[in-house]
């Protein structure tokens, strides 16, 4: 096994009931990449994201993501994986910074990180006592991923996350996720949305019928010359 | 998980929790109005002075465990609205700690209501209360607090979320707080001095209260992780 | 998945053919020969008391359907505790609870409308607050409850653990609730303790019908949980099949559609 890989799956599978949500998936993922997941919907993108977070029982095939065997304890990865849902997991009447310095504190993560995290996610000034709310939907998008960010999870699993934005909304999203995996990120990402993602992403990985079909990209880790 | 990191994390749960009642106040303008309008429904439904003094212990630990089911939903509404249990769970933060933070969350509210009900009772039930009771009141208070609050945190935790599972929450707590119902109505009727019993005949109840909330509590710490668990 | 070769040597996955093994057919035939003898005892064979007349024979129904609702709350209790202790998933020991839990409810049901009937041909009342029968009303709707939560969907493991926690949380739950009813009907001391077996003159011949009808409920209990237990079994096999199948079809699908 490859150490600098943050994710392996080989032939895993996943079911709901007796339906097998994943049929089988091989998947590799490198450090610093930043992996599109494509494909129709009820292929099995959302349930790939929820077993690498730990969240569902893998129960054929091996998983290792961050080193952890998910078959033996899929518990212990979760402090190191932050996973974005249609959800944003803001507590909507607390302001932003409340918000984030709940997970802050969760952690151990001091004020000053948290003011350092608001800054580069846009979010520091008026915007940060504004009640989480009222704010809009790329501001909450964005207030979500500044959670991942002070809980400095290693690998970030999004679900849509262009959801709702607008341009602007988006192309903040795409810089967030760049300046992330500057900081030392792995990013996988289920979209839909094919022409900015493939620009964004290192590597597209094929989803169909609860197996990766293919993976195309330059293979690349990303930042690697 | 170390001790200290339960504990720090109960400590940022209880700490948001209480701030978000803060902001939105639905304990103080909707659950403790709930409560004092069944006390009023019960002199409706009993109309009878007499027999309401009597009753008055049994009515507010009944009106107490009526807005208990209220209660801790709304304590997991606040975190299932926008999915942020799921990212407690996700991020593996201690169940332990998320449990004991609601807990004492919930325990705050409740004490906040029985107050408010020992107060309607006597007002309206004209119960009669000395300062020599008030030991045996308020010790009794807060057993019984507690043990309805880790078990409401508990079983709340497992009707979370999911649809079709809130109903269950009476379902499987109004049996389980049986035990408090009965031990608390004792204790406090002692307090009220109700048929001449002393305030100190409240001390038997008052222990079965407190071994059911310790029982409850150091059981809850194990079990809320995988009652929690999709 | 992990089957668990301990408890099922008698329901290994090849000899599923049916839902009974020679050791049920055994005891399905000791437990109809003893019941069948208790019912002809308990209905002619036994006299009638003197206070109740023949409305005492209701005992041979309520007094062992009582013992079997404890043993029942006891098994689940027992096998969930195994399930919390074991680190690789007991789902034999899940099934087994799961079983009890289901026979052990509709005991508890004949249990009250036994006890419930009893006392109103008795004393007149339908229901009487003595700590056995509310104790048996409560673990009856505990029950209920618990076998609402196991039908709540998850993994099999999920759901395994999830049922085991709250069989366990019973456990505490039931005799906190008997303790506290005890001592609030023991307050009560002016109304004589509303046992309907209380004052009943027992010889020897009534005895022995009790004695065996425990017995035969017994060995009743103990069939309908194993083949309740196994039938979970063979379910769950055919899901397991299933499974097989269905991977292998999807993975025939994807690679049709990629042609």
């Amino acid at each position: 096994m490859n150490s600098s890989n943050i994710v392996e799956l080989r032939d895993a599978v996943v079911v709901y009931g007796s339906f097998p949500a994943l049929a089988g998936v091989s998947l590799t993922v490198s450090k610093g990449e930043i992996v599109l997941l494509q494909g129709p919907n009820g292929a099995g993108k959302t349930t790939l994201l929820r077993a690498c977070a730990g969240l569902v029982p893998i129960v054929r095939g091996k998983a290792i993501v961050l080193g952890h065997d998910l078959c033996a304890d899929r518990h212990a990865v979760r402090q190191r994986v932050g996973l974005l849902g249609h959800n944003n997991g803001l507590f909507g009447d607390l302001t932003v910074r409340e918000n984030v310095s709940f997970w802050a504190q969760l952690v151990g993560a001091s004020n000053l990180e948290v003011d350092a995290v608001l800054e580069r996610m846009g979010l520091s000034g008026r915007l940060a006592d504004i009640r989480a709310a009222h704010l809009s939907a790329g501001q909450k998008r964005r207030c979500a991923l500044a959670n991942l960010v002070v809980r400095r999870a290693e690998l970030w699993l999004l679900d849509e996350p262009h959801a709702g934005l607008d341009a602007t909304g988006r192309d903040e999203l795409d810089e967030t996720l760049r300046r992330a995996v500057a900081s030392g990120a792995t990013v996988i990402i289920a979209s839909h949305e094919l022409e900015r993602s493939r620009q964004l992403a290192t590597r597209v990985a094929v989803v169909t019928g609860g197996q990766v079909a293919g993976s195309q990209g330059d293979g690349g880790r990303a930042g690697a010359s | 998980m170390t001790r200290s990191s339960t504990w720090k994390v109960a400590r940022a749960v209880a700490a948001k929790d209480l701030r978000i009642e803060m902001r939105s106040r639905v304990v103080t303008n909707q659950v403790v109005p709930f409560a004092g309008l069944v006390m009023v429904m019960f002199a409706f439904a009993l109309d009878n002075d007499t027999v309401l003094e009597r009753v008055s212990g049994g009515l507010i630990w009944l009106a107490t465990l009526f807005s208990l089911f209220i209660l801790v939903q709304r304590s997991f509404a606040i975190d299932t609205a926008d999915g942020a249990l799921d990212s407690l769970r996700v991020a593996g933060v201690s169940p332990a700690g998320i449990f004991v933070g609601k807990a004492i969350t919930l325990m705050i509210e409740l004490l906040l209501l029985e107050l408010t009900l020992t107060a309607a009772a006597i007002v309206l039930y004209r119960v009669d209360l000395r300062p020599s009771s008030l030991v045996v009141l308020v010790t009794c208070m807060i057993w019984a607090t507690a043990g309805l609050a880790f078990v409401g945190t508990l079983y709340g935790g497992l009707a979370a979320g999911m649809r079709g599972r809130e109903t269950l929450l009476p379902l499987l707590l109004l049996p389980v707080v049986a035990p408090v119902l009965i031990g608390a109505t004792k204790a406090t009727e002692a307090a009220f001095r109700i048929n001449g019993v002393a305030p100190s005949d409240g001390w038997p109840w008052i222990g079965l209260l407190a071994v059911f909330a310790v029982v409850f509590g150091v059981v809850g710490l194990s079990a809320f992780g995988a009652l929690i668990e999709e | 998945m992990s089957i668990d070769y301990t408890i099922d040597h008698i329901a290994t996955p090849d000899a599923v053919a049916g839902v009974g093994t020679k050791t049920s057919r055994g005891i399905g035939l000791l437990a109809l020969g003893v019941m069948t003898w208790v019912v002809v005892s308990g209905l002619f064979l036994t006299p009638a008391d003197k206070n109740q007349g023949d409305s005492v024979r209701i005992m041979y129904i309520h007094v062992p359907t009582a013992w079997i609702a404890y043993l029942a709350f006891i098994v689940t209790g027992a096998a969930s505790l195994i399930v919390l202790i074991k680190k690789k998933p007991a789902l034999g020991f899940d099934r087994v609870a799961g079983a009890s839990a289901e026979v052990g409810v509709m005991f508890m049901a004949l249990t009250l409308i036994s006890g419930s009937l009893w006392g109103r041909l008795t004393w007149g009342e339908f229901w009487a607050w003595d700590p056995r029968l509310t104790t048996t009303a409560f673990m009856f709707v505990t029950y209920i409850g618990y076998l609402a939560v196991r039908n709540l969907g998850g993994s099999q493991q999920q759901r395994a653990k999830r049922s085991a926690v709250l069989a366990a949380l019973a456990v505490l739950q039931i005799p906190l609730v008997h303790f506290s009813v005890v001592l609030w009907r023991s307050l009560h001391q002016s109304a004589s303790i509303l046992s309907v077996d209380g004052d009943i003159k027992m010889d020897g011949l009534m005895l022995f019908t009790l004695f065996t009808g425990v017995i035969g409920f017994t060995l009743t209990f103990i069939w309908l949980v194993m083949h309740r237990s196994r039938l979970m079994l063979m379910r769950g096999v055919i899901e397991d099949r299933g499974l097989e199948a269905a991977i292998r079809e999807r993975q025939r699908d994807t690679a049709g559609a990629s042609q």
